[in-house]
């Protein structure tokens, strides 16, 4: 027999195990990937001058670092997917929120909406570069455009499916409409916001580099189009592991933001 | 005079593609501190009255008046525990209890203190900080009464508020929430269906019919029965011949709908 405590620990340590192996196994496929590659470009499996390989990046990498030049593209393109992202996501936050405040204003939009949803938001960058100059500002908002309206339909169809009685209890108490969307509408959201906020990385992402694609002045984007056009791929494939990489910080900074939330939320 | 008027009310559920009359010119009222049960068969309109006297749905035709004022227009607490428990799962047990007055600005801090002497009456001790989900039903429904009574409303609207309890802890709720309304001689509407607890608990009792809902009957409890708790009530000679009449009354109309 044995006792509650053993079962515990016993408990935990499968889970600690399971947690282990699925580690081991994403490193390995990472190593895999990387490896295979570098075989393949080395073994002329596969063209080294279009695809390259992982060593020939890590020293372009190295090279481009020491000199600067990587740094400030990276933080340009960096500064303009975190404000498109933060702009694009509270925005649609607070377009929904409006949406539900006004219901008939809600009901007209609804067609418009569904439109501006449907339309491919990086068609308009030529005229976002048109209006706004061909500049830093126009690849923000390129990268606002395209999370904000899918934010805004996702979070107010989120506020319309909280549970009525929520409300009704709160009503009971003679709780106004905004009271009911503060305590009860508003919090009940969150995980649908959280799970927005995840989508919107990568939407933001998109938006800034087809905006740098279209501006061509600086940045990871601009680096792939250059790279592209002069015939190195290298640069190419560079610019893609880094975006991979802060794309992926960036998701794991927007975990840590959802593990805070959850915990202070309440 | 009378504290609680339904006038002739009748109320109804439109969607698009058509109607469910769910109320059909029900008139009743309620002097101050009177216990008013409501009994029937599932789906006869009993939850729908009790929305309608919170003020959380208009009625389609009639009138409802609190103190001569319409219920809408009226800026009387009403504690209205509704027929599932709806605690707010985002929000800790104590945080929970404590919303109508957070509703209402008033300070929390104070009333936190007979929050947690009220949860432990009904036999929740210690549970302030954890969260509804970690709560078993019956639990939970004492939290969501807890809630109601924390609230100090002059009327309260309970909707099968103990149906989740073991058969124990039912009676000690009975008991605790008797003397409350007594004491602080409170207006109040159960809705139950258990025979006995509106006997054991209530001043009058309506039995209504379904489809649409209407009243069918009503029962006077006897004095004897009313001056004893809703323990004791049970034990007295006078409880089963009215339990028998109600129970008569409800089956022939089971039998009606055949
Ligand atoms: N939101 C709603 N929309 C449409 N019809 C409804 C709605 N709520 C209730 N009804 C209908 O109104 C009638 C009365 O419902 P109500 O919930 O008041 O019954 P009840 O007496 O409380 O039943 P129970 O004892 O099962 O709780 C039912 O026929 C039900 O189908
Ligand atoms: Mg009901």
């Amino acid at each position: 027999m044995k006792s509650d405590q053993q079962l515990f620990d016993s408990y935990l340590k499968e889970r600690k195990k399971e947690k282990k192996i699925v580690l081991i196994w994403q490193f390995f496929i990472l190593i895999m990937f990387f490896a295979l590659w570098e075989i393949a470009s080395r073994l002329y499996w596969i063209d080294p001058l279009l695809f390259s390989s992982p060593s020939r990046i890590f020293t372009s990498l190295i090279g481009r670092f020491a000199n600067g030049s990587m740094f400030s593209h990276l933080s340009v393109t960096l500064f303009e997917t975190i404000l498109g992202f933060i702009i694009g996501t509270l925005g649609g936050i607070l377009l929904a929120t409006l949406l539900w405040s006004f219901t008939r204003f809600s009901k007209i939009m609804d067609p418009y909406i569904v439109v501006l949803n449907a339309m491919p938001k990086v068609a308009l960058g030529p005229i976002i570069i048109v209006a706004l100059g061909p500049g830093y500002l126009s690849i923000i908002a390129m990268g606002f455009l395209v999370s904000v309206i899918i934010t805004t339909i996702n979070i107010f169809s989120a506020y319309n499916e909280v549970d009525p009685n929520y409300s009704k209890v709160l009503k009971s108490f003679g709780a106004t409409r905004w009271q009911c969307f503060k305590e009860a509408v508003f919090p009940a959201t969150m995980p649908t916001m959280i799970s927005t906020l995840k989508v919107n990385v990568g939407l933001s992402w998109v938006g800034v580099i087809v905006g740098e694609y279209l501006v061509s002045k600086q940045g990871l984007g601009y680096l792939i189009i250059y790279g592209f056009q002069v015939f190195d791929f290298t640069l190419v494939m560079s610019s893609l592991v880094l975006i991979a990489i802060l794309a992926a910080i960036m998701y794991k900074v927007v975990e840590g933001i959802e593990r805070w939330l959850i915990k202070h939320a309440h | 005079m009378s504290f609680l008027t339904l006038d002739h009310v009748s109320h109804h559920y439109f969607s698009k593609d058509g109607y469910t009359k769910a109320l059909h010119d029900i008139s009743f009222s309620l002097k101050e501190g009177e216990f008013v049960s409501l009994l029937g068969p599932s789906g006869c309109g009993k939850s729908t009255i009790l929305s309608i006297i919170a003020g959380i749905m208009k009625q389609t035709q009639g009138k409802v008046l609190l103190e001569n004022k319409d219920i809408q227009e009226s800026a009387l607490a009403i504690g209205y525990m509704l027929q599932q428990d709806y605690l707010f799962p985002w929000k800790n047990i104590i945080d929970n209890v404590l919303l109508g007055p957070k509703i209402h600005n008033k300070p929390t801090v104070e009333l936190k203190e007979t929050a947690i002497q009220l949860l432990q009456e009904v036999g929740l001790k210690g549970v302030q900080d954890q969260y509804p989900t970690s709560l078993s039903g019956g639990m939970r429904q004492r939290v969501a009464l807890v809630r109601t009574l924390i609230y100090d409303p002059k009327i309260l609207l309970l909707d099968e508020p103990f149906s989740a309890l073991d058969y124990q802890t039912k009676l000690k709720l009975e008991d605790l929430v008797g003397k409350l309304l007594k004491n602080y001689h409170k207006t109040a509407i159960l809705v139950t269906h258990d025979i006995g607890e509106a006997i054991a608990m209530s001043d009058r009792i309506l039995v209504m019919n379904a489809n649409p809902g209407s009243i069918a009957k009503v029962f006077e409890v006897p004095i004897e029965i009313r001056q004893n708790p809703p323990l004791d009530a049970r034990k007295h000679p006078k409880y089963q011949p009215l339990f028998d009449k109600i129970w008569e009354e409800l089956d022939s109309r089971e039998g009606d709908k055949k």
